[in-house]
């Protein structure tokens, strides 16, 4: 089976520190891939530079067939790789409606014409989309549903963690970026929330994801194969149990006794 | 909040009726006591409403019956309009009022929504009204054509700064404008062909032959020829404000939103940001440059120290005002910024240091303006 998402040697200095070390990397379509390792390890950078936030020095990352390396994100997202943002990068003062929308822009039509003239043909748009945006928060909090048009500042960090993950599903891609979901949640909502990912997953089987999290026991959960980096670096690769065995990843975690 | 009944539509239109009638009495007094007894009395009325929440009923009712309530704004304009028939003065007052709304209404599509900061907005109000002065004497193009030449050229030059607004971001792009502010008015000033320091003479509108700088007889009635002009203002007030509310409850306005807000979160969902800045620019310089364009007739008059700096500083401070974002609150900013000044003659020096009060006290106590944006609304009055 070829991979949905591989990268090659990817590289990426910041100054004289490496981020990312020749790192090579794939994902499988319908496969979620754990990527863990100490704090400054890449993870993130890896994330940043797929999706064009930055520049790789070299390497190749491609997706579904076509090259992607140092593509914008734009092109990224129009391909298929949606992702959600360690710490919380919703437009606040925005409803919950709006910002979900933001990540269905690819399926929304942008023509001046349409959106300032053909009111009627954006209407029939727009409650389409208000029907698509329903029955994804329905799917992971029926209270929400009917609070569409409220600004996102006032809800609780699980709610607005949601939200950015109803963002970046509404567009349905391919391929799902989760940076930290479970950051300033405590253990019972970061379990709902992984419930929820999975349930969306039975919806949509073509789904992949690669998720970057601290708490092991959320990626023991959900993962079927995981990365190790370390100084940008892949360690070990395998399913969890295994990697969690590996003797390289304890002494990049804890030090060597 | 999803109350599934809608708000009626009274408070809306008993409000509409009660600042209409104060507007008339405001413009009607000549009395400097009587006046600034009539505007301590609108600050306190409009404290003990809101302190007694009738005034979030009236908001509700706009939110329900926008295109309605928008209808009785027109009868109200018409209404002022009316009473003041013959009276020169209130009525260019009113056309200011009119002509200035829809300039900061294309303000605010360039800083309300998509975040960019123009402080040219009075240069490319004057670039439209240099438009008909010189279209008007050199050609015979229609003048309602020369409106829109006025507005396409503001659009134009105004793109000669896309570049700098686009690889700048914030503070920088606005230093950008204020350069190009200072230069507008340089360059009018060292410009024989556009009458130098002294300006130049703009000949009336005439559409049809129909002259609008003559007044008008009906029978024993005698209207002022301003009153031609007023029609036409608010015609434009009218046309500017549908395309800033759908522009605003569309998408477009929606990707405005989301870029002002976070432009990496935007670019990872695929908004060009570019192309949404430049929409949003040009199309706010269109509408300053139109409203530049008619102003500069209604006036007869252009020269460079009507657009200098200062006059840009007080569009931007009517968006503070009003509420930055929302097209109602600018109207009412609009009508506090120009008409206050010009009927509280002892302040008429003092203006610059009553704007600098106002924005300073709005910033303090009400950073989100007179009337705060609401969350969007797509369709007024839609229930899911």
């Amino acid at each position: 089976m070829s991979a949905l998402l591989e990268a090659r040697n990817l590289t990426k200095h910041f100054g004289g520190v490496l981020a990312l070390d020749g790192l090579d990397l794939a994902v499988a379509p319908n496969e979620i891939l754990g990527l863990i390792g100490p704090n400054g390890s890449g993870k993130t950078t890896f994330f940043n530079v797929v999706t064009g936030i930055y520049s790789a020095d070299a390497g190749q990352v491609s997706f579904d067939g076509a090259d992607v390396t140092n593509a914008s994100g734009r092109a990224v997202y129009q391909a298929g790789i949606s992702r959600t943002f360690q710490r919380s990068r919703l437009s606040l003062p925005l409803s919950i409606f709006d910002n979900i929308m933001i990540g269905n822009h690819k399926r929304l039509n942008q023509g001046l014409w349409f959106n300032l003239v053909r009111r009627g043909d954006f209407k029939r748009e727009f409650e389409e989309s208000y029907a698509a945006a329903r029955a994804l928060v329905e799917i992971f909090e029926p209270a929400l549903a009917d609070r569409l048009f409220e600004p996102v500042a006032g809800l609780p960090m699980i709610d607005r963690r949601r939200i950015e993950i109803c963002r970046a599903l509404i567009g349905e891609p391919k391929l799902l970026l989760l940076d930290e979901p479970s950051a300033g949640m405590t253990h019972e909502e970061t379990a709902e929330l992984m419930d929820d990912i999975l349930l969306v997953r039975t919806h949509n089987k073509n789904l992949s994801i690669i998720i970057v999290e601290h708490e092991m026991g959320v990626i023991e959960r959900i993962t079927d194969r995981c990365a190790v980096l370390n100084f940008g670096r892949k360690i070990a690769e395998g399913p969890y149990r295994a990697v969690a065995a590996d003797a390289q990843v304890q002494e990049a975690y804890l030090g060597v006794a | 909040m999803a109350q599934k009944t809608h708000a009626s539509l009274w408070p809306g239109v008993i409000a509409l009726a009660i600042a209409t009638i104060y507007l008339i009495a405001l413009l009607a007094a000549e009395q400097q006591r009587l006046i600034l007894t009539l505007l301590v009395a609108g600050i306190a009325a409009v404290v003990v409403a809101a302190w007694l929440g009738l005034l979030e009923s009236v908001s509700g009712s706009f939110a329900d019956h926008e295109d309605g309530l928008g209808g009785c704004a027109i009868v109200a304009a018409l209404a002022v309009a009316a009473f003041f028939h013959d009276n020169h003065f209130v009525l260019l007052l009113v056309n200011t009022v009119l002509l200035y709304s829809v300039a900061t209404l294309g303000l605010n599509v360039q800083f309300g929504y998509a975040g960019v900061l123009n402080f040219a907005g009075a240069s490319f109000f004057g670039i439209g009204a240099y438009t008909s002065a010189v279209l008007n004497a050199q050609t015979a193009l229609p003048h309602l054509l020369v409106l829109l030449v006025g507005g396409l050229l503001a659009a134009l030059v105004g793109s000669l700064l896309l570049l700098p607004v686009l690889r700048t971001r914030g503070h920088y792009a606005a230093v950008v404008t204020i350069a190009f502010a200072l230069l507008f008015k340089t360059f009018l000033e060292v410009n024989d062909v556009l009458g130098g320091p002294q300006g130049m003479q703009v000949k009336g509108m005439k559409i049809l032959g129909w002259s609008f700088n003559d007044n008008i007889e009906i029978g024993k009635i005698s209207l002022s020829f301003y009153m031609n002009y007023f029609v036409v203002s608010l015609l434009l007030l009218v046309g500017a404000f549908v395309l800033v509310r759908r522009l605003e409850r569309s998408w477009i306005g929606l990707n405005l939103d989301a870029l002002r807000l976070d432009e990496t979160a935007a670019n990872c969902f695929g908004l060009d940001i570019a192309r949404w800045k430049i929409t949003a620019f040009l199309i706010g310089n269109f509408l300053i440059g139109i409203a530049g364009a008619l102003f500069g007739m209604v006036g007869g008059f252009v020269a460079p120290n009507n657009y200098t700096f200062a006059d840009s500083l007080i569009l931007v401070s009517i968006l503070l005002l009003g509420g930055i974002g929302n097209p109602w609150g600018l109207i009412v900013a609009t009508i506090i910024v120009v008409v206050v000044p010009e009927k509280l003659q002892t302040i008429q020096e003092y203006r610059f240091l009553l704007y600098a009060l106002l924005v300073i006290a709005v910033l303090l106590f009400r950073p989100e303006g007179l009337l705060p944006r609401p969350v969007r609304r797509y369709f007024p009055g839609w229930r899911p």
